[in-house]
């Protein structure tokens, strides 16, 4: 009996034939929406921060050097390759790559750092693409992430104080 | 110096000790499918032993959680040297999308040191495969830090040699001869 088990166990193996992969020699077709790391593209950029505020992973900091220059920080660390700033980007600046072999040795080496151009509004002091393609974002004003410690920092300002923007979030952690 | 430690010491085959140290186990399914005749890593002679007294190698997934920082600190140690530690997947490199949460502690690095870090959520199989292949020094990293620029932005350098009292105001003397 146990001769026949070990028999028809080795004629199931051998109808399945060889599957593995030859991977490493060869590279793998990749399946249909794979979504790989996240690729900014600085020209397209207009440094709304809307990706910064959809971040589920809070992985994308701002922040403002002074009127002109913002700095956008993509940290490549804890990003889950969701494409959801890909997704709300007005101007498309973000592409889901298919890169996905990013071993490294340095998590410094996932970064991607964005240094923008903002030009001035004549209203607010700040630009903003209009406000129904970002309506979502509720972050105003200038953005002051702690880019050393990589930390988040979810501080927002209303600029028209005579008119208190409903649902403003005013909240701030660490 | 790492690459060369990595290919005398681990030359012949790295036993790999597998750790989940609060992730949501996706990691591990895809670390499970490396080790499956599909993309079967014993041919590398990568093994996976069950206690870390036998292991070369952590992989470690998940944050380090208050409740499992100390454990995992402890099979670390456990470990013979010389030992290397991976960590896999977005939650071990950086903390995972609830790197704020309570009982998250942060990335494994604040717990152990770690030399490779595999970034996904789930890291595909291939990329683990290459992740060790990168280790073994088989083949180069392709990533590398990326900074743009928009414009370069010229700061204006003010001197004070140039600056010059106008009764009640500051004049920058190089401003009025441009
Ligand atoms: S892909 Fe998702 S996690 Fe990664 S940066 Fe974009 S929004 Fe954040
Ligand atoms: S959402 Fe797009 S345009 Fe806005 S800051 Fe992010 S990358 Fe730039
Ligand atoms: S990196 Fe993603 S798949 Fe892996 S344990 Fe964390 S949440 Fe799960």
């Amino acid at each position: 009996m146990s001769v026949l088990s070990k028999l028809e166990e080795t004629f199931l193996c051998l109808k399945a034939g060889r599957v593995t992969l030859p991977y490493p020699a060869q590279a793998q077709p990749l399946p249909e929406n794979f979504r790989g790391r996240p690729i900014f593209d600085a020209a397209k950029c207009v440094g709304c921060a809307g990706c910064a505020n959809n971040c589920p992973a809070r992985e994308i900091l701002v922040f403002d050097v002074c009127q002109e220059v913002r700095i956008l920080q993509y940290l490549g660390r804890r990003c889950t390759y969701c494409g959801r700033c890909a997704d709300v980007c007005p101007e498309k600046a973000i592409t889901m790559s298919l890169e996905f072999e990013n071993a490294t040795n340095k998590i410094g080496d996932l970064g991607q750092k964005l240094e923008l151009f903002m030009s001035t509004c004549q209203r607010c002091g700040r630009c903003f693409k209009g406000a129904a393609v970002l309506d979502e974002l509720k972050m105003k004003g200038y953005r002051s992430d702690d880019l050393q410690s990589e930390r988040w920092i979810y501080r927002s300002q209303a600029f028209l104080e005579s008119e208190p923007v409903v649902d403003d979030i005013k909240i701030e952690l660490d | 110096m790492l690459k060369n430690l990595c290919q005398k010491m681990f030359g012949r085959s790295l036993w790999v000790y597998h750790a989940n140290s609060g992730g949501c186990n996706g990691c591990d399914i895809e670390v499970l499918n490396v080790l499956t005749p599909y993309y079967d890593v014993e041919r590398f002679g990568i093994k996976l032993v069950g206690s870390p007294r036998h292991a070369d190698v952590m992989l470690c997934q998940g944050p380090a959680m208050r409740s499992t920082a100390l454990a995992l600190k402890r099979a670390y140690e456990a470990m013979p040297a010389p030992k290397l530690v991976f960590a896999i997947g977005s939650c071990a490199c950086g903390g995972g999308i609830w790197f704020d949460s309570y009982s998250v502690l942060g990335p494994v690095e604040k717990i152990l040191p770690v030399n490779y870090y595999i970034p996904g959520c789930p890291p595909r199989p291939e990329a683990i495969i290459y992740g060790v292949a990168v280790a073994l020094g088989l083949v180069d990293k392709k990533t590398a830090p990326v900074e743009f620029k928009q414009i370069e932005f010229p700061i204006p350098q003010y001197h004070p040699r140039d600056l010059r009292r106008d009764h009640d105001m500051v004049v920058y003397e190089k401003l009025e001869k441009v």
